[in-house]
């Protein structure tokens, strides 16, 4: 078993099952149907995702171990997702803006994946980065018509940008496990999504009339396992009834 | 090879659970039938990473493959290559339009990614192009909600992939 290929395999799983688990969330409290409807459709997507991830994470330790067991059978140390997207919703425009600052990002990412040299890790690339797409210009069409919206929902999301900003560095800050997916050819160049990112984002602040934040320190620790409190609550409510009901079938 | 014929033509009569009008084969789903080590594999693949109906289709062959007298049938995820809306058969997307749904326009997905505009969509019940995008996410993960500005029906498109 590669040790590098399944924590960067769980990296890629559990942010797509922590975001989809925190905007279903949103579920029957979206400010307007269609859009309680598009925030449940990416929740899906982004489990989706984490299906077919964690599948294969599983896959990788072999006899004895499930999708649903790497889901709901480790603890806060164990996972792997980026601290921005356990961060709780709060109001529909730090939703957006959180959105925004991953989905253009996660963007970046999987097209670079579609070249990487893992199978099942390209194969994924394939079928989400479609669906991704409708996510990026999805998140980057509200940041716009919030930002450039009224003084209180441009306030809000400036506001939000802000305090959101320190938790985006952890998205480029290459590690160990980064850097030997990097030289296996199956991972990301971080540092190459980050000059893309930010172009991307000054071009959609523009059109939002919005400030881009100064600050450089950035918070780190979620992809290593150093969470937020908020990972504990989610894991809570996610897993308590598998744990319950271990061996449970429908 | 006789057989395989036949378990298509049976696969022709499993519709999709969301869209009942089409047929799995109509939708593309369906990648392979092969006979192996004494039993048949059908391989199919998600249409949306997160599509709910998955289960239910695997169920379903099954479940039409057993009345036929096949037993011990396995269905099989593939990944790739991917499946998008070009796999989608004409007869199938004819189904969708008279069925209610703008079937796909165009071959794959829409370019129009991180910002752009959206796509003039044919209205299914009467046939204008002055139509409006109100919603990219629709009641299912595969459709988009548009309004058409001639009939004022609102509708679903199946969006392209």
């Amino acid at each position: 078993m590669n040790k590098e290929l399944l924590e960067y395999t769980l990296r890629l799983g559990d942010n797509a099952l922590i975001l989809g688990q925190r905007l279903a969330e949103w579920c029957g409290h979206g400010p307007i149907l269609e859009q309680d409807i598009a925030l449940s459709n990416i929740a899906l997507d982004h489990l989706g995702q984490a299906r077919m991830l964690l599948n294969y994470a599983a896959e990788q330790q072999g006899e004895g171990f499930t999708e649903d067991k790497v889901a709901f059978f480790r603890d806060v140390f164990e996972y792997h997702n980026l601290l921005l997207l356990e961060l709780e919703n709060g109001d529909w425009g730090k939703t957006i803006c959180r959105q925004f600052l991953f989905d253009t990002f996660n963007y970046f990412l999987y097209t670079d994946l579609l070249q990487s040299k893992d199978e099942t890790i390209r194969s994924v690339a394939q079928k989400a980065i479609k669906e991704i797409s409708y996510h990026a210009q999805w998140s980057a069409e509200w940041l716009i018509r919030l930002g450039d919206g009224t003084e209180e929902s441009h306030t809000r999301v400036q506001n939000s940008l802000n305090e959101l900003w320190e938790w985006s560095g952890e998205m480029f800050t290459p590690d160990a496990v980064d850097e030997a997916m990097l030289q296996a050819g199956i991972g990301a160049d971080l540092n190459a999504i980050k000059e893309r990112w930010h172009e991307k984002v000054d071009q959609i602040l523009d059109l939002a009339k919005l400030e881009k934040p100064s600050g450089e320190w950035m918070q780190s620790g979620g992809k290593q396992g150093d969470h937020t409190e908020y990972l504990g609550f989610i894991l809570a409510e996610m897993q308590h009834i598998p744990r319950m009901h271990p061996e449970a079938k429908w | 090879m006789q057989q395989e014929e036949q378990i298509w033509q049976w696969l022709e009569e499993v519709s999709d659970p969301e869209i009942p009008v089409l047929t799995v084969v109509d939708l593309g789903v369906v990648r392979a039938v092969e006979y192996l080590y004494k039993h048949w594999r059908i391989s199919i693949t998600p249409t949306y990473s997160g599509c709910p109906a998955m289960n239910e289709i695997e169920a379903n062959i099954l479940e039409k493959l057993k009345q036929e007298g096949i037993e011990g049938a396995q269905v099989k995820m593939v990944l790739s290559p991917a499946w998008t809306t070009d796999w989608m058969t004409e007869k199938g997307k004819q189904k969708l339009q008279e069925y209610g749904i703008a079937p796909p326009e165009g071959s794959s997905a829409d370019k129009s990614v991180l910002f752009g505009e959206a796509k003039k969509v044919t209205c299914p019940h009467c046939k204008s192009r002055d139509t409006e995008l109100i919603s990219q996410f629709g009641s299912t993960a595969c459709k988009s909600l548009y309004k058409c500005h001639d009939c004022k029906e609102p509708f679903d498109y199946f969006k392209c992939l």
